[in-house]
């Protein structure tokens, strides 16, 4: 085979295997959301976000409206700062709640809101207030435990 | 009567395992023989150049192929599976660190192993077969740097890049079975694999696993070629050796590899 046909085929091996290696590199971070492509951004201040990833579904009504774009640590608040991205066609009214919920058992954890009644609508840049962490098992434990000791004092208490 | 044939097994599985740690010290003896006669085929890259089409360009196809076929299996069987726990969005989690760090490297090993390291034992076998080898001798050039050198360094250098390349496929695969066809959701499938996949622990030992692989394949096959015997069945007979020496060797090499990097060196 003449010499430069072979080192034409070696040169696209090889591109093609660094091509691979970016690939699995870098992972494919661009594929944005819904159809449409077009997003507003609103912010929600979580006291927890469990294992909440960038790029996590945003749902209302189990629907995907919108991901996750950024989490960050609000160091004036001490709490976490995310920032998601909903699709334009979509619109939530202000007093619209956010929560952290996760599907399935050991599922994926994802942002549910839940739709208010103002008339006013959220704009890009608006926080949503009414903003619920995930629920950590040990504290939700701990807490059962600690309410059941109370029950058990109260009716003792009252048996007296 | 009995004690003798006892004795004579013993003898027969003794000699069998010398011969056996004989071949492996022979065969990391070649090594270092082409280690030290690379500096040729090093001066003279486009010698390696025409290797890493032989051994590398044309095991694409195949490299590809099963890369795809093995990532739409993962992706079939761990939907299956996973879908019991409600998490099938961790699908791309399971396709991309299991090709990653282990099919990629040795399931494109073990190809590359049948499709190129039999094609170069039977080249050098049929050359030293047809006294090519003992010509190049005649005129002074060194068979083993001439022949033998860029041969194991096209393997080497192709190797890695096949099995990125069979990782890279194999996890578009799982993308296409896992997404398209299934319909898990496409960010959390993107997003879970890249929280989970870690540049340093998986891509780059998957990719130190392929080129210790690529080492021994191409140790192993160009030392049975080398020392096959000059007949049609000597030459036939290395070929089978290569392919099942290699895979052996690939499989141990990488419960060694694994156990190292998943436990520490030390």
């Amino acid at each position: 085979m003449e010499r430069s046909t072979l080192n034409l085929w070696v040169g696209f091996f090889v591109l093609l295997g660094f091509g691979a290696f970016l690939m699995l590199a870098f992972k494919v971070g661009n594929l944005s959301i819904g159809a449409s492509g077009k997003t507003y951004v609103v912010v929600a201040h979580f006291d927890n976000i469990g294992q909440l990833k960038e790029r996590a579904p945003v749902r209302s009504a189990g629907v995907l409206v919108g991901r996750v774009s950024s989490i960050h640590f609000d160091a004036v608040h001490y709490n976490a700062e995310v920032r998601m991205s909903l699709d334009e066609q979509y619109h939530f009214p202000t007093d619209t709640s956010a929560s952290v919920l996760t599907s399935g058992i050991l599922g994926e954890q994802y942002i549910g809101l839940d739709a208010g009644g103002d008339d006013k609508m959220l704009k890009n840049g608006d926080e949503i207030k009414l903003a619920q962490g995930a629920m950590v098992l040990e504290r939700l434990i701990g807490q059962f435990l600690f309410n059941k000791a109370q029950d058990g004092t109260t009716t003792k208490g009252a048996e007296k | 009567m009995i004690v003798n044939s006892v004795l004579k097994g013993v003898r027969v599985v003794g000699d069998r395992t010398l011969k056996i740690v004989e071949r492996v010290g022979a065969t990391v003896a070649f090594l270092g023989l082409i280690l030290v006669n690379s500096a040729t085929s090093l001066k003279r890259p486009s010698l390696i150049v025409r290797e890493v089409y032989y051994a590398g360009v044309q095991s694409l196809i195949i490299i590809l192929v099963s890369g795809l076929f093995v990532g739409m299996v993962l992706g079939l069987q761990g939907h299956e599976t996973l879908q019991k726990y409600g998490s099938e969005e961790s699908v791309g989690v399971l396709v991309a660190l299991a090709l990653v760090r282990e099919m990629g490297p040795v399931v494109s090993a073990l190809l590359f192993a049948s499709r190129a390291g039999s094609a170069i034992t039977a080249e050098i076998g049929l050359m030293k077969a047809t006294e090519q080898l003992s010509a190049m001798e005649m005129m002074a050039v060194s068979p083993v740097a001439r022949v033998v050198a860029p041969r194991f360094w096209g393997g080497v250098l192709s190797m890695p890049l096949l099995a990125l390349l069979f990782s890279s496929m194999g996890i578009f695969g799982g993308f296409v079975v896992a997404v398209v066809l299934i319909g898990v959701d496409n960010g959390a499938f993107w997003s879970q694999m890249q929280a989970a996949v870690d540049f340093r622990q998986d891509v780059v030992n998957g990719i130190i696993k392929s080129l210790v692989f690529g080492v021994a394949v191409s140790a192993i096959a160009t030392f049975e070629g080398y020392e096959a015997p000059p007949t049609a069945e000597g030459v036939s007979g290395a070929t089978t050796r290569t392919v099942v020496t290699s895979s052996l060797a690939i499989l141990a090499l990488d419960l060694l590899l694994t156990a190292f990097m998943l436990k520490g060196w030390n």
